[in-house]
Protein backbone atom coordinates (compact mmCIF):
# COMPACT_ATOMS: atom_id res chain seq x y z
CA UNK A 1 0.00 0.00 0.00
CA UNK A 2 1.04 3.53 -0.74
CA UNK A 3 -0.22 5.73 2.07
CA UNK A 4 -0.98 9.29 1.03
CA UNK A 5 -2.27 12.13 3.19
CA UNK A 6 -5.09 14.39 2.03
CA UNK A 7 -3.02 17.57 2.01
CA UNK A 8 -0.43 15.94 -0.26
CA UNK A 9 -3.12 14.66 -2.61
CA UNK A 10 -4.51 18.17 -2.81
CA UNK A 11 -1.07 19.50 -3.70
CA UNK A 12 -0.61 16.86 -6.42
CA UNK A 13 -4.10 17.60 -7.81
CA UNK A 14 -3.41 21.35 -7.80
CA UNK A 15 -0.11 20.82 -9.65
CA UNK A 16 -1.87 18.79 -12.36
CA UNK A 17 -4.68 21.33 -12.73
CA UNK A 18 -2.27 24.27 -12.85
CA UNK A 19 -0.16 22.66 -15.59
CA UNK A 20 -3.10 21.34 -17.62
CA UNK A 21 -3.20 20.71 -20.60
CA UNK A 22 0.46 19.80 -20.06
CA UNK A 23 1.65 16.88 -18.00
CA UNK A 24 3.01 17.71 -14.57
CA UNK A 25 5.57 15.68 -12.65
CA UNK A 26 7.26 15.50 -9.29
CA UNK A 27 9.00 13.35 -6.71
CA UNK A 28 7.49 11.43 -3.80
CA UNK A 29 9.55 11.43 -0.62
CA UNK A 30 8.72 9.07 2.19
CA UNK A 31 9.59 5.96 4.09
CA UNK A 32 9.01 2.25 3.92
CA UNK A 33 7.21 0.51 6.74
CA UNK A 34 7.07 -3.22 6.15
CA UNK A 35 5.31 -3.68 2.84
CA UNK A 36 3.82 -0.18 2.99
CA UNK A 37 5.18 3.11 1.80
CA UNK A 38 4.22 6.34 3.49
CA UNK A 39 4.54 9.53 1.48
CA UNK A 40 5.73 12.36 3.70
CA UNK A 41 6.65 15.04 1.18
CA UNK A 42 6.63 16.13 -2.45
CA UNK A 43 9.03 17.87 -4.78
CA UNK A 44 7.30 19.31 -7.83
CA UNK A 45 9.44 19.59 -10.95
CA UNK A 46 9.06 21.52 -14.19
CA UNK A 47 8.32 19.22 -17.11
CA UNK A 48 11.48 19.24 -19.29
CA UNK A 49 9.69 18.02 -22.42
CA UNK A 50 9.09 21.42 -24.02
CA UNK A 51 8.71 19.68 -27.41
CA UNK A 52 5.70 17.56 -26.37
CA UNK A 53 4.51 18.59 -22.89
CA UNK A 54 0.89 17.48 -23.39
CA UNK A 55 1.71 13.78 -23.53
CA UNK A 56 5.29 13.48 -22.29
CA UNK A 57 7.28 14.44 -19.24
CA UNK A 58 10.87 14.08 -18.20
CA UNK A 59 12.94 14.84 -15.13
CA UNK A 60 16.66 15.36 -15.64
CA UNK A 61 19.27 13.30 -13.76
CA UNK A 62 20.46 16.38 -11.85
CA UNK A 63 16.92 16.89 -10.56
CA UNK A 64 16.71 13.22 -9.58
CA UNK A 65 19.97 13.66 -7.71
CA UNK A 66 18.57 16.77 -6.04
CA UNK A 67 15.49 14.85 -4.91
CA UNK A 68 17.75 12.08 -3.55
CA UNK A 69 19.79 14.65 -1.63
CA UNK A 70 16.68 16.36 -0.28
CA UNK A 71 15.29 13.01 0.90
CA UNK A 72 18.57 12.18 2.62
CA UNK A 73 18.57 15.58 4.33
CA UNK A 74 15.05 14.93 5.62
CA UNK A 75 15.95 11.43 6.78
CA UNK A 76 13.63 9.73 4.31
CA UNK A 77 13.84 8.14 0.86
CA UNK A 78 13.02 9.06 -2.69
CA UNK A 79 10.31 6.41 -3.08
CA UNK A 80 8.74 7.35 -6.38
CA UNK A 81 7.26 9.84 -8.80
CA UNK A 82 3.92 11.32 -9.72
CA UNK A 83 2.72 12.57 -13.09
CA UNK A 84 -0.56 13.58 -14.67
CA UNK A 85 -2.30 12.20 -17.73
CA UNK A 86 -4.23 15.12 -19.23
CA UNK A 87 -7.49 13.75 -20.66
CA UNK A 88 -6.20 10.18 -20.44
CA UNK A 89 -6.76 7.37 -17.93
CA UNK A 90 -4.67 6.96 -14.76
CA UNK A 91 -2.86 3.88 -15.93
CA UNK A 92 0.66 3.54 -17.34
CA UNK A 93 1.06 3.87 -21.08
CA UNK A 94 3.39 1.67 -23.10
CA UNK A 95 5.77 4.64 -23.16
CA UNK A 96 5.62 4.82 -19.36
CA UNK A 97 6.51 1.14 -19.10
CA UNK A 98 9.42 1.36 -21.52
CA UNK A 99 10.93 4.20 -19.50
CA UNK A 100 10.19 2.96 -15.99
CA UNK A 101 12.56 1.95 -13.24
CA UNK A 102 11.77 -0.95 -10.95
CA UNK A 103 11.10 -0.38 -7.24
CA UNK A 104 9.81 3.23 -7.54
CA UNK A 105 6.11 3.91 -6.96
CA UNK A 106 4.64 5.63 -10.01
CA UNK A 107 1.56 7.64 -9.08
CA UNK A 108 -0.49 8.55 -12.14
CA UNK A 109 -3.62 10.68 -12.09
CA UNK A 110 -6.06 11.76 -14.73
CA UNK A 111 -6.78 15.44 -15.29
CA UNK A 112 -10.00 15.63 -17.31
CA UNK A 113 -10.74 19.00 -18.93
CA UNK A 114 -8.58 20.69 -16.31
CA UNK A 115 -10.02 18.86 -13.33
CA UNK A 116 -8.06 16.23 -11.35
CA UNK A 117 -9.80 12.85 -11.26
CA UNK A 118 -8.77 9.30 -10.50
CA UNK A 119 -5.33 8.63 -8.96
CA UNK A 120 -3.62 5.23 -9.01
CA UNK A 121 -0.17 3.93 -8.15
CA UNK A 122 1.91 1.39 -10.07
CA UNK A 123 5.17 -0.50 -9.81
CA UNK A 124 7.11 -2.06 -12.65
CA UNK A 125 7.69 -5.78 -12.21
CA UNK A 126 11.25 -7.10 -12.21
CA UNK A 127 11.25 -8.45 -15.76
CA UNK A 128 9.96 -5.09 -17.12
CA UNK A 129 7.02 -6.73 -18.91
CA UNK A 130 4.20 -5.12 -16.98
CA UNK A 131 3.14 -2.93 -14.08
CA UNK A 132 1.43 -4.16 -10.94
CA UNK A 133 -1.04 -1.84 -9.30
CA UNK A 134 -0.16 -0.78 -5.79
CA UNK A 135 -3.16 0.25 -3.73
CA UNK A 136 -3.40 3.79 -2.43
CA UNK A 137 -4.57 4.20 1.12
CA UNK A 138 -5.78 7.66 1.99
CA UNK A 139 -4.67 8.78 5.41
CA UNK A 140 -5.37 11.89 7.44
CA UNK A 141 -1.74 13.02 7.39
CA UNK A 142 1.76 11.58 7.49
CA UNK B 1 41.98 -0.23 -12.05
CA UNK B 2 40.06 -0.48 -8.82
CA UNK B 3 36.93 1.63 -9.25
CA UNK B 4 33.63 2.10 -7.48
CA UNK B 5 30.18 1.99 -9.10
CA UNK B 6 27.41 3.84 -7.27
CA UNK B 7 24.04 2.07 -7.62
CA UNK B 8 20.82 4.13 -7.62
CA UNK B 9 18.12 3.22 -5.07
CA UNK B 10 15.74 1.46 -7.51
CA UNK B 11 18.47 -0.98 -8.54
CA UNK B 12 19.84 -1.84 -5.11
CA UNK B 13 17.44 -4.75 -4.79
CA UNK B 14 19.62 -6.44 -7.44
CA UNK B 15 22.96 -5.73 -5.74
CA UNK B 16 22.18 -7.26 -2.36
CA UNK B 17 21.20 -3.77 -1.12
CA UNK B 18 24.69 -2.37 -1.65
CA UNK B 19 24.88 1.34 -2.40
CA UNK B 20 28.11 0.86 -4.30
CA UNK B 21 30.11 -1.98 -5.77
CA UNK B 22 33.91 -2.10 -5.99
CA UNK B 23 35.41 -3.75 -9.03
CA UNK B 24 38.33 -3.80 -11.46
CA UNK B 25 37.96 -2.29 -14.93
CA UNK B 26 39.90 -0.33 -17.55
CA UNK B 27 36.87 1.30 -19.21
CA UNK B 28 33.30 2.24 -18.29
CA UNK B 29 32.03 -0.52 -20.59
CA UNK B 30 34.18 -3.08 -18.79
CA UNK B 31 32.99 -1.86 -15.41
CA UNK B 32 29.32 -2.13 -16.39
CA UNK B 33 29.95 -5.53 -17.91
CA UNK B 34 31.62 -6.78 -14.80
CA UNK B 35 28.79 -5.32 -12.69
CA UNK B 36 26.06 -6.97 -14.76
CA UNK B 37 27.81 -10.31 -14.86
CA UNK B 38 28.07 -10.25 -11.10
CA UNK B 39 24.43 -9.12 -10.76
CA UNK B 40 22.73 -10.50 -13.87
CA UNK B 41 19.25 -9.13 -13.05
CA UNK B 42 20.58 -5.58 -13.43
CA UNK B 43 21.27 -6.06 -17.11
CA UNK B 44 17.76 -5.61 -18.53
CA UNK B 45 17.24 -2.43 -16.55
CA UNK B 46 20.45 -0.84 -17.84
CA UNK B 47 20.52 -2.12 -21.41
CA UNK B 48 17.82 -2.46 -24.06
CA UNK B 49 17.49 -5.66 -26.12
CA UNK B 50 19.90 -4.34 -28.75
CA UNK B 51 22.60 -4.09 -26.09
CA UNK B 52 22.68 -0.30 -25.82
CA UNK B 53 22.42 1.65 -22.60
CA UNK B 54 18.81 2.74 -22.13
CA UNK B 55 18.09 6.42 -22.81
CA UNK B 56 17.06 7.09 -19.19
CA UNK B 57 20.20 5.52 -17.74
CA UNK B 58 22.85 8.18 -17.15
CA UNK B 59 26.41 7.22 -16.37
CA UNK B 60 28.94 9.61 -14.87
CA UNK B 61 32.64 9.22 -14.20
CA UNK B 62 33.48 11.51 -11.30
CA UNK B 63 30.46 13.72 -12.14
CA UNK B 64 31.23 13.88 -15.88
CA UNK B 65 28.50 12.46 -18.16
CA UNK B 66 30.09 9.71 -20.32
CA UNK B 67 28.08 11.00 -23.32
CA UNK B 68 30.50 13.96 -23.27
CA UNK B 69 33.53 11.71 -22.79
CA UNK B 70 34.14 8.56 -24.84
CA UNK B 71 30.86 6.93 -23.78
CA UNK B 72 31.40 3.30 -22.81
CA UNK B 73 34.96 3.44 -24.14
CA UNK B 74 35.82 6.10 -21.54
CA UNK B 75 39.06 5.05 -19.84
CA UNK B 76 39.17 4.76 -16.07
CA UNK B 77 41.91 5.56 -13.63
CA UNK B 78 42.52 4.10 -10.22
CA UNK B 79 39.95 5.25 -7.66
CA UNK B 80 37.40 6.61 -10.16
CA UNK B 81 33.77 6.71 -9.12
CA UNK B 82 31.19 5.70 -11.70
CA UNK B 83 27.65 6.80 -10.86
CA UNK B 84 24.50 5.43 -12.45
CA UNK B 85 21.83 8.13 -12.15
CA UNK B 86 18.24 7.75 -13.35
CA UNK B 87 16.33 10.23 -15.41
CA UNK B 88 12.58 9.86 -15.19
CA UNK B 89 10.37 9.91 -18.25
CA UNK B 90 6.90 8.92 -19.30
CA UNK B 91 3.66 10.19 -20.68
CA UNK B 92 0.17 9.29 -21.72
CA UNK B 93 -0.57 7.37 -24.90
CA UNK B 94 1.43 5.28 -27.38
ZN1 LIG C 1 2.23 8.33 -17.93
Amino acid sequence: MLKLGHSLIEKIHAHGERDYPNECCGALLGREEGADRIVTGLMPFANQRGDSPKNRFSIAPLDVQMAEDEAKKKGCNLIGWYHSHPDAPARPSEFDREHAWPWYSYVIFQVEKGEAREMRSWRLNEDRTRYAEEGIEYIASA
Amino acid sequence: MAVKVVIPTPLRQFTAKQESVDLEAKTVGEALNSLTSRYADLRKHLYSEDGRLRSFVNVYVNDEDIRFLQKEKTALTQGDTISIVPSIAGGAGR
